[in-house]
């Protein structure tokens, strides 16, 4: 047992655990969190997904060592009812789902897209959630959504 | 004709008002639908309802998740029926209702209820008088049957309903509040994980426990014949018990599957039960100068829901609580009852979301592995997970088909005679149907329940396997025969759409090849032979959108497909445009869709587009691999479906029709694009695909069949 320090959702986290743990179980299970959502365990549908630094992973086959001194951001830290992240505004605004179970690992994976790249191109935006998957056909919609947030954080940034 | 048989039926099986609406006292309503969320909206349709009918802030309107303890008993959330089981119910009942409190409200404040208005709850009359729902809810007893007596507002009364409205649940989604069950933890809660063989039906022949015993957070092993698993204090801890079970575990040989590459061959192999569907006989015989016949396939397909099933079960004494995930909680609680040999009454079944479902999934099994699980529990309550392998290869799927049709031409190639056979597994299996119960671990046990063969509904209900297999066009007979499999060594239960995808495929592919070699356009074609003035809205609409038909360009393809769903549903056409050379892209979807009265309009384009790209993902990807020994797409690797950069732009038309009944939407567009699509690659390369999926291998098998 060792203890891995990082920046959860902005605050300060110690883990005491096998740094060869997945990331997933850490923040579902000690971490009591609900935003990553397990999927397949195998990295391949993105539900998980949760940004690490600049980039979405999947948390399912993350080892917590590899997010030691990281700054970890879950659906939990991009937003709340009071203070919503534009891409929260813009999914409920393009009612961007059918069940939503995989809309957390999506979100994630378009917020990384925004840190990156602000002002994306669909084609772009379709690139960037390739490696989530979606089986409502919600996608177009999602597009739509990430595209709609982009725009609002242009605007943003573009008011004084 | 008696009162009860005029009120919805959802509403005669469950008359007492107060089983679907209540005033609480802080100025809510509580709606108690027996339908369930499964990503389709259909809470909040049923709250737009109510909220019109009952002139109160949709706010207001809480939604209760079903339970056996409480709600009606609607059946199965399935077949699109929600609205028209649901919606028509709470139409209904809000209607009386509000005349109960109108009339209530006249005696309080001694004024003519005519005179009466209703807004956001609160009752005013002349001279400023008021009251609300709320105030008279003391007085007003909904313990009472529903008359059918009451009428529920005309279409220009409705504010509410007929207009797009945000979804009620989406909010907690993008905020990670807790709603799926996957998400949910109870006091004291341990974790489950079931084994279960890679070889399909093998049985357990020995089962080494020291492995798994030897794992820290061990709380219990148990086994019943071929049912094993483990219980432990963390879901980490029962991953690393289950993988310490499995190294101890032998299997004895399993059944043998068939053939994957000649699922037509081995459907039409098996013994059958065989039913004519329908028969037209023709006035006066036309000329038969030739029949053509055609053979079209679909394979199995899963339901790869992205959330692997989940449930939660405590016992206390001889009674347990269920959570589960189910389309149907009193189904649920019937087999359940059956295995357990208990009362209905000792099990409580509640209804708490998950991922979409897309039809009958694991969310009954593993309530069910969840219930055998937690009796070693100790009256701790236990969440059971199914695995993404699991998921893949154990539940249910829908139904490989071999569908032949035979056209008798006349000389102009006109359509003189048409006979339509379908061989395939039955598409139902669903719990709580049948004296035998239709849940996996069921069969697993010491003393194992017989495996469920698949049936069909009838026809009158939809139908199953032979479900859109009755033509809607005007051809003058027809023979319409249905070869129900009574072996099954691929288990298999409704999948959306249940048989209406493959045979709206093949009639419209069919139909598409006769048009064609007519030299007629086959929107033209099509219309010629319909008489139903909504299904040829609806084929206009698409074809409008689309231009019908775009100048042909080297490369891209066109094509249509139509259906009314169950024959009796909603209304659907598409035209596909494709992109295809040794690969096929579809590029766009124009889909027309008339649902009669759509009670939230973007829920419908929704669910339309949901549907639209599902059934894309069918037509170029999917396909339930195995071997001899064991089913093999256990992964989304070895079971792709269509991603973001593959998926179409669709385009949906919705044609309200607010005089007309609402039906539902989730099932209406997968016949009709598959039909699109395949009618598209044909316009784009030449080659009838008539075996799905299309893909590069079948594609290739095409051309040289040509």
């Amino acid at each position: 047992m060792s203890t891995t320090r990082f920046r959860l959702n902005g605050v300060a986290t110690e883990i005491d655990a096998d740094p060869d743990r997945v990331l997933l179980d850490i923040l579902r299970g000690q971490l009591g969190l609900i935003g990553p959502h397990f999927g397949c365990g195998a990295g391949e549908c993105g539900a998980c997904h949760v940004i690490v630094g600049d980039h979405a992973v999947t948390a399912c086959d993350t080892p917590l060592w590899s997010v030691a001194d990281k700054e970890v951001i879950t659906l939990e830290g991009l937003g709340s009812l009071e203070r919503p992240h534009p891409l929260q505004r813009a999914f409920i605004a393009e009612q961007a789902m059918q069940c939503g179970y995989c809309v957390p690992g999506i979100m994630m994976s378009a917020a990384a897209l925004l840190k990156q790249n602000p002002k994306p191109s669909e084609t772009e935006v379709r690139h960037a959630l390739d490696r989530n998957l979606c089986r409502c056909g919600s996608h177009n919609r999602i597009v739509r959504a990430v595209l709609r947030a982009a725009g609002e954080l242009a605007d943003d940034l573009a008011s004084p | 004709m008696t009162a009860a048989a005029k009120l919805p039926v959802s509403l005669a099986a469950n008359p007492r008002l107060s089983s679907w609406v209540r005033f609480a006292a802080d100025g809510e309503v509580t709606l108690s639908p027996g339908k369930v969320e499964i990503g389709q909206g259909i809470v909040t349709a049923l709250a737009q309802i109510a909220a019109d009918e009952l002139d109160v802030d949709i706010a207001r309107v809480k939604m209760v998740r079903a339970s056996t303890s409480a709600s009606p008993n609607e059946g199965v959330t399935s077949g699109s029926l929600s609205i028209q089981h649901s919606g028509r119910a709470i139409r209904q009942a809000c209607a009386e209702i509000r005349q109960l409190f109108l009339t209530a409200a006249s005696d309080r404040l001694g004024v003519d209820p005519a005179a009466l208005a209703i807004s956001d709850g609160t009752i005013s009359g002349p001279g400023n008088v008021r009251t609300s729902y709320w105030e008279l809810a003391d007085e007003v007893s909904l313990d009472r049957d529903a008359t059918p007596l009451a009428a529920p507002k005309s279409v220009t009364q409705r504010a509410l309903a007929g207009h797009s409205v945000q979804r009620v649940d989406i909010p907690d989604k993008v905020f990670a509040h807790p709603r799926f069950i996957h998400d949910t933890a109870l006091p004291g809660m341990l974790h489950g994980r079931v084994l279960r063989p890679d070889i399909s039906r093998a049985k357990l022949a020995d089962l080494k426990e020291d492995g798994a015993r030897a794992v820290p957070g061990l709380v219990a092993i148990v086994r019943d014949g071929s049912f094993s698993g483990v219980v432990c204090e963390t879901e980490r801890s029962a991953d690393t018990a289950l993988g310490a079970l499995r190294k101890g575990a032998t299997w004895s040989e399993g059944e043998a599957l068939p053939d994957e590459n000649d699922l037509a061959a081995f459907l039409k192999a098996q013994p059958v039960e065989s039913t004519v569907i329908d028969t037209r006989t023709a006035t006066k015989a036309g000329a038969k100068a030739r029949t053509v016949r055609r053979q079209y396939t679909r394979p199995y397909i899963a339901h790869a829901s992205i959330a692997p099933s989940c449930a939660m079960a405590q016992w206390s004494g001889d009674r347990v609580r269920v959570w589960t995930h189910s389309q149907g909680v009193y189904l649920l609680r019937a087999d359940l009852a059956l295995v357990l040999k208990l009362p209905a009454d000792n099990i409580t079944v509640e209804h708490m979301e998950g991922a979409g479902c897309y039809g009958h999934n694991a969310a009954d099994d593993v309530a069910l592995d969840a219930v055998l699980l937690a009796r070693a529990a100790g009256g701790r309550p236990v969440r059971v997970q199914w695995s993404r392998a699991d998921e893949m290869t154990h539940t249910p799927f829908g139904a490989a088909m071999a569908i032949e049709i035979e056209a008798d031409l006349d000389a102009q190639n006109e359509i003189v005679g048409w006979r339509h056979s379908i061989w395939s597994n039955g598409h139902a299996a669903r719990p709580g149907r049948a004296s035998q119960p239709a849940l996996l671990a069921a069969f697993e046990l010491e003393q194992p329940f017989p495996r469920m063969i698949s049936a069909n509904p009838p026809q009158a209900n939809g139908g199953g396997g032979d479900r859109n297999s009755i033509p809607l066009y005007d051809f003058p007979s027809w023979t319409i025969e249905s070869h129900r499999l009574l072996t099954m060594p691929v288990r298999t239960s409704a999948l959306r759409t249940l048989g209406a995808q493959g045979n709206v495929f093949a009639i419209e592919s069919f139909l598409d090849e006769i048009a064609i070699e007519r030299g007629e356009d086959p929107v033209a074609f099509r219309l010629r032979h319909l008489t139903d003035e909504r299904a040829k809205d609806v084929i206009r609409a698409a074809a409008r959108r689309a231009n019908w038909k775009p100048a042909p360009k080297s490369g891209i393809g066109h094509g249509i497909g139509f259906a009314r769903y169950k024959n009796t549903g909603a209304y659907c056409a598409v035209v596909a445009e494709i992109e295809g050379e040794e690969d096929i892209r579809v590029r766009k979807l124009w889909v027309a869709v008339d649902v009669g009265e759509a009670i939230n309009p973007d829920g419908v384009t929704n669910q339309i587009e949901g549907g639209a790209i599902q059934a894309t993902s069918w037509v170029l990807k999917e396909r339930v691999r195995f071997d001899t020994a064991r089913i093999t797409s256990n992964s989304w690797t070895e079971y792709p479906i269509l991603r973001f950069s593959e998926v179409p732009a669709v385009e949906v038309d919705v044609i309200q029709r607010p005089e007309a009944d609402p039906v539902g939407a989730g099932e209406a567009a997968h016949g009709p694009v598959t039909a699109a699509i395949a009618n598209a690659v044909f316009d784009c390369l030449g080659v009838r695909v008539r075996n799905l999926p299309i893909t590069r291998d079948s594609l290739i098998a095409a051309m040289e069949l040509s």
